[in-house]
C-alpha cells in the first residue's frame, strides 16, 4: 500500500519533470520563430521596395534611401574564409600536436591559453587589431604584399592598392584568431576520442606519426572536425565588434584584399542608432535577415554533409 | 538556519533593493539620444544631482534613437544633433532648441605639416572627398597655400563609419558649399562615401589619420584638441581663414538668425561672420508641447535653465561651448510660449 502511493507520487514527480523538459526544448523553437518573424517583419518594407535587388545591389545610399546588400554580404563571406583558411590549418597543428606530441608538462599550459583566448570580450580583439595589429600590417606587410604579390597575374588582384593597414585581409586575421580557439578544442576532443587500439595497430604497422593522424585519426573524427570548423565559421559570419574596428566599413566592392570593406553585421552595428526613416530601418533589418539565412543554410550544409559522412561510414563498416 | 529562511531572506532583500531603485529613478529626469553632447550632459547632471538632488537618467543611444524614444514617448526629452523640420515638429506636438555647440574640424597627417599650417575652403575640402583631388602637391591645394611646401603624395580620405551628428554637419556643410557634392553624396549621419576609409567613432578617425601618411579626416572640436591633432585653418562664408577655437564656434552660433529660424531649425554650417567657423553645430532637445506629465517636464526644464545659467564653465571644460546669452533668452521665451499644460505654461521665469 506503502509503496505503491510512493510509486504513484514518483510517477507523478516523473511526468512534471517531462513536461518540464519539454517546455525548455520548445522554448528555444519558440525564440528562434520569434526572432524570425521579427526580422521577416520589421525588413518587410525594404524587401517590397528593393525585391531581388537588395540582394543583388552594389549601392548603399542612405541619403537616396537605395539599398543593395552586395557588399556586406561578399564582405561576410571574404572575411569568414579568409579567416577559415587561415585558423583551420592553424588549429588542426595545435591540436595533433597536443593529443599526439606535446609532452604531458607542456598540455596544461598551452590548453589554458588556448581556452584564455576564447574569453578574451571581442571588442578588445577588435581595438587590439587597430591599435597594434593595423600598423605592423600597414607599414611592414602590406607594402611587402603590394610590391612582392600585386604584379603577379591573377592572384596579384588581391594585392593592389594602398596599404592602409585595415580592410578585408585585417579583419580576416583578426576573425582568424578569434575563432582559433573554438575550432582547435573540437579538434582536439574528437582526436582524443580515436580509439587507441586504431593507432597502436597502425603504429604496429610500421606507420609514421603523420600517417597515424592523416589515415587514421582524421578519418575517424572528421564529421567532428566539420562541426567544429562550422561551429568558427558561424562565430566568424555573426562577428560584430572587432570586425567593425577594422574592416574599414565601406559600401564598395573591390577585388583587392587589402581595401575597406564591410559585413552585415558591421554594417548593423555603425548605422542602426542613427537610422532615421522606415525604408532605412526596415533595410537594416533586412540585413539580419540575411544574416539569419546565410547562417542557416551553412549550418544546415554542414548538417547534411556530416549526415552523409557517417552513412558513408556506417555502410562502409 | 534553514535553507528556506536563508531563500527568505535574499528574496526580502532583492525586494528591498528594487524598491529603493524604483524610488530612485521615478524621480529622476530622463532623456535618450545624442552620444555627441553625452559627456557634458551627464557632467552638469552630476553638479545638480549635488545641488538640488534631482538626478538625470540620460541614454546616450544615437539622435535617431533619441528621436524614435520620444516619439514614443517613453521619455521626458529626446536629444538630436539633428534637429527635426518645423513640419515634422508640428506633426508630433514637439518643440526643440539648441542646448550646447560643437564644432568639426578637419585633421590631417602631411609630413612636415604642423596644426594649423595648412588652410583650405569647404569646395576645396569637398573635391578630396570625391576623389577629384587625390594628390597633397594639386593646384588648388597649392594655390591656398603658397608658402606651404607640400609633398607629392597620395590623400587619404579618412570618414567616421558610425552614423553620427558629426557626419551629418561635415556632410551638411560640404553640400552647402559644393553642388557636385550635393548631388553626388548628399547630407546625412551616414552617406554613401565615393573613396577613402571609414573609422568607427572620432578616436578611431584620429588613430587612423595618425597612422596613414597623407591621410586627411575630421572629428569633433573637443577630440581634436585634446589630442593636439595637426588641424586645418578653414575659410569662412565671409571669406576669412579662421581657426578652430572656442570662440570661432561661439561667432558662428551668435551670428546665426536664430530668431527667424522657426522650430531652432537652424543648422550652423557656413554661417556669415568673419570670425565663424564654418562646419559649426548645435545639438538639440526636444520635448512635448503639452506633456502628459507637467510635473516631469518642468524637473526637466529646471534642469536645462540650470545648466544655461550655470553649466557655461563644466561646458568649456569639456571643450563644448556654451550657447550665446541671447539664443538662451530667446529659449526660455519658446518654453513659456509652447510648452503648457491645462493652457499653463508649465515653465515660468524665476
Amino acid at each position: 500500500m506503502v509503496l505503491s502511493a510512493r510509486l504513484r507520487r514518483e510517477a507523478r514527480a516523473e511526468s512534471v519533470f517531462r513536461v518540464a523538459t519539454l517546455t525548455s526544448a520548445l522554448l528555444v523553437l519558440a525564440l528562434l520563430a520569434g526572432v524570425l518573424l521579427t526580422l521577416i517583419h520589421g525588413s518587410w518594407p525594404a524587401l517590397k521596395t528593393f525585391k531581388w535587388s537588395f540582394v543583388t545591389g552594389e549601392r548603399w545610399n542612405p541619403v537616396a534611401d537605395i539599398y543593395g546588400a552586395l557588399t556586406p554580404l561578399y564582405g561576410t563571406v571574404a572575411t569568414s574564409i579568409i579567416a577559415l583558411l587561415i585558423a583551420v590549418p592553424i588549429s588542426f597543428g595545435i591540436a595533433v600536436f597536443l593529443t599526439e606530441i606535446c609532452p604531458r608538462w607542456l598540455r596544461g599550459p598551452i590548453s589554458t591559453g588556448i581556452e584564455l583566448l576564447a574569453s578574451v570580450p571581442s571588442i578588445v580583439y577588435g581595438i587590439w587589431g587597430l591599435f597594434v595589429l593595423a600598423p605592423i600590417l600597414q607599414h611592414s606587410v602590406q607594402p611587402w604584399l603590394i610590391v612582392h604579390l600585386g604584379p603577379l597575374p591573377v592572384v596579384g588582384r588581391l594585392f593592389q592598392g594602398p596599404p592602409y593597414g585595415i580592410g578585408l585581409l585585417t579583419a580576416g586575421l583578426v576573425l582568424a584568431i578569434m575563432i582559433l580557439p573554438f575550432i582547435t578544442s573540437v579538434m582536439r576532443e574528437v582526436f582524443r576520442m580515436a580509439p587507441l587500439s586504431l593507432k597502436e595497430a597502425a603504429y604496429g604497422l610500421g606507420a609514421t606519426q603523420w600517417n597515424v593522424v592523416w589515415d587514421v585519426v582524421l578519418p575517424w573524427s572528421r564529421t567532428g572536425v566539420i562541426g567544429g570548423i562550422m561551429l568558427g565559421l558561424g562565430r566568424a559570419l555573426g562577428e560584430t565588434m572587432a570586425v567593425t574596428f577594422v574592416i574599414g566599413n565601406a559600401h564598395r566592392i573591390s577585388a583587392s584584399l587589402l581595401a575597406p570593406s564591410t559585413t552585415i553585421s558591421a554594417a548593423v552595428a555603425n548605422e542602426f542608432a542613427e537610422a532615421v526613416g522606415d525604408l532605412y530601418t526596415s533595410a537594416l533589418f533586412a540585413l539580419g535577415l540575411l544574416l539569419f539565412v546565410l547562417t542557416f543554410a551553412v549550418i544546415a550544409g554542414a548538417r547534411l554533409l556530416m549526415m552523409r559522412l557517417e552513412r558513408g561510414t556506417v555502410q562502409r563498416a | 538556519m534553514s535553507i528556506r529562511s536563508i531563500k527568505l531572506r535574499a528574496i526580502v532583500g532583492a525586494l528591498a533593493i528594487g524598491g529603493a531603485l524604483g524610488v530612485a529613478s521615478a524621480a529622476d529626469i530622463s532623456g535618450a539620444g545624442a552620444t555627441f553632447p553625452y559627456p557634458v550632459y551627464s557632467k552638469w547632471a552630476e553638479a545638480y544631482k549635488v545641488k538640488t538632488g534631482d538626478g538625470l537618467n540620460y541614454q546616450s543611444i544615437g539622435s535617431g534613437g533619441g528621436i524614435k524614444q520620444i516619439k514614443a514617448a517613453t521619455v521626458t526629452f529626446g536629444a538630436s544633433d539633428k534637429p527635426l523640420e518645423a513640419k515634422d515638429l508640428n506633426d508630433s506636438g514637439l518643440v526643440q532648441w539648441p542646448m550646447v555647440i560643437g564644432g568639426v574640424v578637419p585633421v590631417v597627417n602631411v609630413p612636415g605639416i604642423k596644426a594649423g599650417d595648412l588652410e583650405i575652403d569647404g569646395p576645396t575640402l569637398a573635391s578630396i572627398y570625391l576623389g577629384e583631388i587625390s594628390k597633397w602637391n594639386d593646384a588648388r591645394i597649392k594655390a591656398l597655400n603658397p608658402k606651404a611646401k607640400l609633398p607629392d603624395l597620395a590623400i587619404a580620405p579618412v570618414y567616421r563609419s558610425d552614423g553620427s551628428g558629426t557626419n551629418f554637419l561635415f556632410t551638411h556643410y560640404l553640400s552647402k558649399v559644393s553642388p557636385s557634392f550635393q548631388s553626388k553624396v548628399g547630407a546625412n549621419a551616414s552617406v554613401e562615401w565615393p573613396v577613402g576609409i571609414g573609422a568607427k567613432g572620432n578616436e578611431g578617425v584620429a588613430n587612423m589619420t595618425q597612422q596613414t601618411s597623407g591621410a586627411v579626416g575630421y572629428i569633433e572640436y573637443a577630440f581634436a584638441k585634446q589630442n593636439n591633432m595637426a588641424y586645418l585653418r578653414m575659410k569662412n562664408a565671409a571669406g576669412k581663414v579662421v581657426a578652430p577655437e572656442a570662440g570661432a564656434f561661439q561667432a558662428a552660433a551668435a551670428n546665426a538668425d536664430w530668431e527667424k529660424a522657426e522650430g531652432f531649425y537652424l543648422i550652423l554650417t557656413d554661417q556669415p561672420g568673419a570670425a565663424s567657423w564654418p562646419i559649426t553645430g548645435a545639438s538639440f532637445i526636444i520635448m512635448y508641447k503639452t506633456p502628459k506629465n507637467a510635473a516631469d517636464s518642468l524637473a526637466a526644464l529646471k534642469f536645462f535653465a540650470w545648466a544655461y545659467k550655470n553649466g557655461a564653465d563644466l561646458a568649456r571644460q569639456l571643450d563644448y561651448v556654451p550657447l550665446p546669452e541671447k539664443v538662451v533668452k530667446l529659449v526660455e521665451k519658446t518654453w513659456v510660449a509652447s510648452i503648457k499644460a491645462d493652457g499653463k505654461p508649465v515653465w515660468t521665469e524665476k
